[in-house]
């Protein structure tokens, strides 16, 4: 890690900084902090960013998850939510939306029964009409046209909230594709309709059958398929390969995939995933050059650029990153303070943060765990380049109880995840490195016991079987 | 002249020679019917008789003065003719009538637990044992025996030598069964534990056709050190354990098995509540002592995985984490295991504090040395003994005709096995 050097040394005096006073970097870290934003949740902000079904979803979803005693979010996340549904055909969700409602959004947001009937009307009869011409094709032969029957269908009831049914409609014209475009119009289709559904099994394996098609994807495309690769993977619990995904995301995604997921949500999840999975390289080559070219130092940055030009691919893509992480500031904050070891701050950060992200429908059931791994990162990388670690600093570093520290370091040592060992009496934390020779000494001449002890037992038994063998042989041939 | 006057002088004079005790020995066993109808008679005769010149004569006489029920008062004098006899007799001659020998040892056993004084009867047993082995490898019956009696008499030092020898052949596996179970508890006695082990595994895995309460009991023994020991039981028995012993033992050996797992959760409070609901089976069992040291043994383990974390710590935080009741009481823990050298730490009593060190072993030491070069001697013997077996099997008549049995017979790689081997 020689290229550290250069960026080390202003951190060197940053750590005793980092456990003396909180306003050690001065001005430049209260102008940080006007950078959050995590606090207040501007629903219509975060709504606008996203259409289609998923608005719907995640509005649904914060309504439900907003807590008890946070009505006025709840009320302008269901109202937002009913204005969405009425401009489409969904008949269910507008019921379900009703009775969250409850009336208490007034008489404009009640029950309209009338509504309802008109487009489940309107439903019936397109259905039919579908049907007919469906038929009618079917009878004709015409591959292209039960192709188009068919999306036609899958679209009717994506449009009316049957998301199996229109599953199995695009996955129907799977028979009826003739090009690659047709191919990849199925499988966006179907990934689409999955991730609505939340199967996101079907969402890996229509993503890879996308991408295995001869001809060379278009950059929206391609970037598309590896952010609903990446959705799969968080869903699974995969992190390190959902952030691989995100971070090879191309920012012409823009805004072409709002049906789906914003960009916001790329920097946000792959940052995190990042964060909490990488190791220190690979944040490094992965995000973090190009963050650091945005900083004032220019010797450093020309030095960097050299750097760069003998990098791997990865550093392509750090342009792309870069791109994603402009849109969330927090995120960037948050992964430039763990790599120069802010820990204590990027830690505030990841708290405010928090409320914000278990109201989002993807990360919701990974925060924790996700907050879990950057925390325990941050201890482990704490600890690592030092013989003895001052528990008093560390804690004051992590803005937390000796006591506190002293478990969650234990319970990291027991895991071996840190080479260490506590000295409970002085508060200290010495490394500990394992002497090989001594070890090597034990396990050998445990395997010889080993060993020795299983090819007597072998001998004994091949003598007893033998024993037995003979004694049978001797009654068969009396 | 009476037949038994003429038998002490055939005896007598027939003794000498290789040849003439064959011939001895043919004239014994006709004439052994004779000598059971007149066992009252026989004690003068035994004064006759010198045992180590006459060691064949003086057994037979021997096995039918002690044929009959035997009383107390009767023991007491026949034990010491026995003993007398175990310790003066000659080794070849006895080898001759191998099973009137160990006929005659049982008895003694029955004749010391009889008198309840099962120590008589250790020494002479260890070295009939000796006598009657072809070599150290060899298993006679009266191996388990004098196992026994040690287990009984409680000495156990005694049973420990004669443990440290290899056993690969073996006569009844029976006997095999009675050695690995008493040796073990031999070395459970003596703290060995991983003898024991070794002992109590070789029981259980050994080749059955069905199960026996040998390997019952074995098994729940093995069960308790295992827990001692490595602190953890593998759930199932290893793939060369017979198929009767992988499918039935556990049912006979539930407690033991729910007491293995609530080990696994570490909590103590659990383990001492699970051993007090069962006290009665342990006890029927005799096992209770073995179950209340490994109660004492999760402490340790506890207290041992704190020396991998920590480098000091306070005697009352010990007590905290490990689940005792106060600081006295974690001292007293730590200072055992100290003692035994089951951890290497040293306590700080003004400051209450515990400080852990490591391994002082540097395996720089002559002793090491010699221990690792006598580990390589012995497993390079272990080796040449493999190779020889291997190459025995394969000359073996009855591997070959299998083998040949199942050879193509049309193979031109191969040599055609001639017809005399395809049974």
């Amino acid at each position: 890690m020689d290229a550290d050097d250069e960026s080390s040394n202003p951190m060197i005096d940053e750590i005793y900084a980092n456990g003396g006073s909180p306003e050690g970097g001065g001005g430049e870290k209260r102008s940080r902090r006007l950078i959050i934003s995590g606090d207040q949740f501007d629903i219509e902000a975060y709504a606008s960013l996203y259409s289609g079904r998923t608005k719907i979803a995640r509005l649904l979803f914060i309504a439900d998850h907003c807590g008890g005693d946070n009505s006025a979010m709840q009320l302008e996340a269901l109202r937002m939510a009913f204005d969405e549904i009425k401009k489409g055909e969904n008949t269910q969700l507008f019921r379900e939306v009703v009775n969250k409602i409850g009336g208490r959004l007034g008489p404009d947001y009640t029950m309209d029964v009338a509504w309802c009937e008109t487009v489940d009307r309107r439903a019936e009869q397109k259905k039919e009409k579908l049907d007919n011409e469906l038929n009618a094709y079917r009878t004709n032969l015409i591959k292209e046209s039960i192709r188009m029957g068919y999306n036609d269908f899958g679209d009717f009831y994506y449009a009316h909230g049957q998301l199996g049914e229109a599953f199995k409609s695009y996955v129907r014209t799977r028979d009826y594709c003739t090009t690659s475009k047709h191919i990849i119009h199925m499988c966006m289709s179907a990934i689409l309709v999955s991730i609505e559904m939340g199967q996101f099994t079907h969402v890996a394996s229509y993503v890879s059958k996308a991408e295995q098609t001869h001809e060379a994807l278009d950059q929206i495309t391609a970037a598309k398929l590896r952010c609903a690769a990446g959705l799969a993977n968080l869903v699974s619990k995969k992190y390190k390969l959902a952030a691989r995904k995100f971070l090879e995301t191309a920012p012409e995604l823009g805004s072409h995939y709002n049906e789906v997921i914003a960009p916001q949500d790329v920097a946000t999840y792959g940052g995190l995933c990042a964060l909490a999975t990488f190791d220190r390289t690979e944040l490094k080559a992965s995000t973090l050059t190009m963050i650091m070219l945005l900083n004032d130092d220019c010797e450093i940055s020309i030095v960097f650029l050299i750097l760069i030009l003998y990098l791997q691919a990865k550093v392509i893509d750090n342009i792309n990153f870069r791109n994603f992480l402009e849109l969330v500031p927090e995120v960037r904050e948050l992964i430039n303070d763990f790599y120069s070891s802010h820990y204590a701050s990027c830690l505030e950060y990841l708290a405010n943060l928090k409320a914000n992200l278990l109201l989002d429908i993807h990360l919701h059931d990974h925060v924790e765990t996700l907050y879990d791994q950057i925390r325990h990162k941050a201890l482990i990388q704490y600890t690592l380049p030092f013989v003895s670690v001052d528990l008093q600093m560390m804690a004051s570093a992590f803005k937390t109880t000796i006591t506190g520290l002293e478990k969650e370091l234990v319970a990291l040592i027991t895991d071996n995840q840190i080479q260490a060992r506590v000295d409970s009496h002085n508060k200290i934390l010495y490394a500990r490195h394992a002497d090989q020779r001594n070890a090597t000494f034990q396990r050998v001449l445990e395997t010889g016991r080993v060993f020795d002890r299983d090819v007597r037992s072998m001998l004994l038994r091949t003598n007893l079987i033998k024993y037995d063998y003979n004694a049978r042989s001797l009654s068969r041939k009396l | 002249m009476d037949p038994l006057e003429a038998l002490v002088a055939q005896i007598q004079g027939l003794s000498s020679t290789p040849g003439d005790i064959a011939r001895l020995h043919i004239i014994l066993k006709q004439a052994d019917d004779s000598l059971r109808a007149e066992s009252t008679r026989l004690s003068p005769v035994l004064g006759q008789l010198a045992p180590s010149e006459h060691s064949l004569g003086f057994l037979y006489v021997l096995d039918a003065f002690t044929s009959g029920q035997i009383s107390k008062q009767q023991a007491e004098t026949s034990v010491p003719i026995i003993t007398g006899f175990i310790n003066a007799c000659n080794a070849e001659q006895i080898r001759l009538a191998p099973e009137k020998f160990v006929l005659v040892c049982k008895r003694l056993k029955d004749q010391v637990m009889m008198l309840e004084a099962p120590i008589r009867g250790a020494g002479p047993l260890l070295t009939a044992a000796r006598k009657l082995q072809l070599s150290t490898e060899h298993l006679t019956p009266l191996h388990s025996d004098f196992l026994m009696l040690c287990v009984l008499a409680k000495c156990y030092k005694t049973g420990l030598s004669i443990l440290e020898d290899d056993i690969f052949e073996v006569d009844q596996p029976r006997d095999l069964f009675l050695y690995c179970y008493y040796g073990g508890m031999i070395c459970i006695g003596l703290k060995r534990f991983q003898k024991a082990l070794d002992l109590l595994h070789n029981v259980v895995t050994a080749p059955m056709s069905t199960l026996n309460a040998i390997a019952v009991e074995a098994y729940k023994k093995y069960i308790l050190v295992s827990l001692i020991h490595h602190g953890q039981l593998s759930t199932s028995l290893p793939k060369y354990a017979s198929s009767v012993a992988q499918r039935s033992l556990k049912n006979f050996c539930q407690p033991y098995i729910e007491l293995a797992s609530s080990y696994g959760t570490e909590k103590i409070a659990e383990l001492e509540a699970y051993v007090q609901t069962n006290t009665e089976k342990f006890e029927n069992d005799n096992n209770l002592g073995l179950v209340k040291q490994v109660v004492l043994s999760m402490y340790k383990r506890n207290i041992q995985r704190l020396t991998q974390t920590y480098l000091t710590l306070s005697l009352q935080d010990i007590a905290n984490t490990v689940q005792l009741n106060s600081p006295k009481e974690a001292e007293m823990h730590v200072l055992q295991m100290i003692q035994d050298g089951e951890i290497y730490a040293t306590i700080n009593q003004r400051d209450g504090m515990v400080r852990f060190l490591e391994d002082p072993e540097q395996y720089k030491t002559c002793e090491m040395i010699e221990n690792i070069d006598s580990s390589i001697q012995r497993i390079m013997a272990l080796s040449r003994k493999l190779s020889a077996m291997d190459e025995q099997i394969s000359c073996d008549q009855l591997y070959l005709s299998k083998v040949g049995r199942e050879r193509q017979r049309y193979d031109f790689d191969d040599f055609d096995v001639p017809t005399k081997f395809n049974i």
